[in-house]
């Protein structure tokens, strides 16, 4: 009996989402009266991999062949299924990012093991496995339980919180069986993006919407990200625009994101925008009209001109900062 | 080339979300039913490929696996652009369900991609695609932000945590589709609404799959509290509650 954490290995480097997984995988092994072991795949040094005995990983499988540094969803599977076995895993913590979206439907089917994806808390129950998540686009939330003896979960990133553990960790070599028959993709080529903060990943998240006029009129926005450490984001009106990247689009059909503090510049906050930040902790709306609905789900609002109060709000910070 | 879109019928995204039956059920009444958004730029990006004499994609089917319910639904489908429409006849409990049916669909049949949005507006599931592929033992390609034609072989672009990746494949693929694949969903015009109520429309008898995973009950979140208004000429105090009320600086 274990719980089984993937360990999304970042090119080699860990990011704190691991930790906030592994610190999530630990609660549940804590509750079960069992061990948390880890699969990671693709080279990566031991000495990054032993940040996690920080957060209760007392084993860890390690796929390192380079062969699977990229990822290629059948052969992950795969891998994460033999890690499953050798771990005697009962039940597989995945991040509920790109990467784990990818392997995870695919290994509930392999071990006809029933799937929860984007949980947010701990299990309410373990016999039976009775789970809360996110359903409707952060509408409602809904207990799921899972009937299959493996259970598979997915973590929304940043909803659960780092909590340390301090555990002997134990790292092996792994080398999985692949069947390569019916793998019929291949990455060609690879654009790496410029070194900058990932929405998923940002604590703070400063968002631009139409109500900044035009896209010459982001310079204060972006010091104010600077300022704070922030990720810049927009909403979809903005990126249709082509103002910003759809990359940096927030809401229902761009990202989902649940950062710490979410601060909403010009943006109305329509339904779909809210449905991308309505797991957010903490949102600060600076908006001119009283009416719109942005202040109802915001915890601070500021009634005024974006344009006029944006500097003095970098300065206000940046006094912060300074102390 | 043909290509089938996976198509999830989901409540449109302003419906005010009740439960009834002592929170155990989604409420359906008077909601208003469309495409899940992303299904719908999947399908925007699938049309504008059949439409574009560039490309080598000639056909474009839709399916779904609902009641009859979900029947105006597909139609849109069609009047956007689809060629023909397939209903799996089955109320679906849980995304591994759901799954079964298409893979059983898709088994003799020669598509070159098999598309599903990232994940749907109702349960989020992000699951459907990516048990199709693991059904029918195909590769899937997931976070498929666009696809363009070189020599009349497919690229695709993948995002992934450190960029961009670019990828080929060969045979029968999974694709899971986000942002980028298409921006805007594509509206349909008179004439495709027109056209689409003579376009092919089949009901499928649903094949036995025992779901892994029950939905018990449901609940709203916690009312949120009221909005604290802040002089903007007292920042400062915004700072400081957000240092010392908020604890999230």
């Amino acid at each position: 009996m274990s719980v089984l954490v993937y360990v999304q290995n970042f090119g080699g480097k860990l990011k704190k989402q691991n930790f906030e997984l592994a610190s999530y995988a630990s609660k549940i092994a804590e509750a079960m009266g069992t061990d948390v072991a880890g699969i990671t795949i693709g080279e990566i040094d031991n000495e990054e991999l032993q940040k996690l005995s920080k957060y209760g990983v007392s084993k860890l499988l390690k796929a390192g062949d380079p062969s699977f540094n990229t990822r290629i969803n059948k052969i992950y599977t795969q891998i994460v299924e033999q890690a499953v076995e050798a771990a005697g895993a009962d039940v597989v913590v995945f991040p509920n990012t790109n990467a784990g979206k990818a392997v995870a439907p695919r290994l509930s089917v392999r071990l006809k093991a029933g799937y929860v994806p984007g949980v947010t808390e701990l299990p309410s129950s373990y016999d039976p496995f009775i789970v809360s998540k996110g359903v409707f686009t952060g509408k409602a939330f809904a207990n799921v339980k899972v009937n299959t003896s493996v259970k598979i979960v997915s973590l929304m990133i940043n909803t659960f919180g780092v909590f340390e553990k301090e555990t002997d960790l134990v790292i092996e070599d792994f080398a999985p069986q692949i069947d390569t028959t019916g793998v019929t993709s291949k990455v060609i080529d690879k654009k790496l993006s410029k070194e900058g903060l990932s929405l998923f990943d940002a604590d703070i998240v400063v968002s631009g919407g139409r109500g900044m006029k035009s896209p010459d009129n982001w310079k204060p926005l972006e010091e104010l990200a600077e300022v704070l450490g922030a990720a810049l984001a927009c909403s979809r009106p903005v990126s249709d625009e082509g103002w910003r990247s759809h990359e940096e689009h927030v809401g229902q059909t761009g990202k989902i994101i649940a950062p710490n503090l979410y601060i909403a510049v010009g943006i109305s906050g329509a339904i779909q925008h809210i449905a991308g930040v309505s797991g957010a902790k903490c949102i600060v709306a600076l908006n001119n009209d009283s009416d719109a609905p942005i202040f109802q789900v915001a915890d601070y609002g500021i009634l005024d001109d974006a344009h006029k109060v944006l500097p003095k709000l970098v300065e206000a910070f940046r006094e912060f900062k300074k102390e | 080339m043909k290509l089938l879109v996976c198509i999830s019928n989901v409540p449109d995204t302003t419906t005010k979300v009740r439960f009834k039956d002592n929170n155990t059920l989604f409420d359906d009444n008077g909601v208003q039913w469309v495409i899940n958004p992303w299904d719908e730029l999947a399908l925007t990006r699938a049309v504008e490929l059949k439409d574009d004499s560039s490309s080598p994609v000639s056909e474009v089917h839709v399916i779904n696996v609902g009641t009859a319910v979900t029947e105006p639904t597909l139609r849109k489908c069609l009047a956007i652009g689809a060629d023909k429409a397939f209903r799996i006849d089955l109320d679906p409990k849980d995304s591994y369900s759901t799954a079964v049916q298409i893979a059983e669909f898709v088994k003799d049949k020669d598509y070159r991609f098999i598309i599903n949005g990232i994940s749907s507006g109702d349960y989020n599931g992000s699951s459907v695609g990516g048990m199709i592929a693991e059904l029918t033992d195909l590769s899937s390609v997931s976070s498929v932000s666009n696809i363009r034609f070189e020599n009349n072989e497919p690229i695709l672009e993948r995002d992934v945590a450190s960029g961009k990746e670019y990828i080929a494949t060969s045979g029968t693929t999974v694709l899971i589709v986000q942002k980028g694949f298409a921006i805007e969903p594509k509206i349909p015009n008179m004439r495709g609404i027109m056209t689409a109520r003579s376009k092919p429309l089949e009901v499928i008898p649903s094949v036995d799959a025992e779901p892994l995973v029950e939905y018990i009950d449901f609940r709203l979140p916690e009312p949120k509290g009221k909005v604290k208004m802040i002089e903007s000429d007292n920042l400062d105090e915004l700072v400081r509650l957000l240092s010392t009320e908020a604890k999230v600086l």
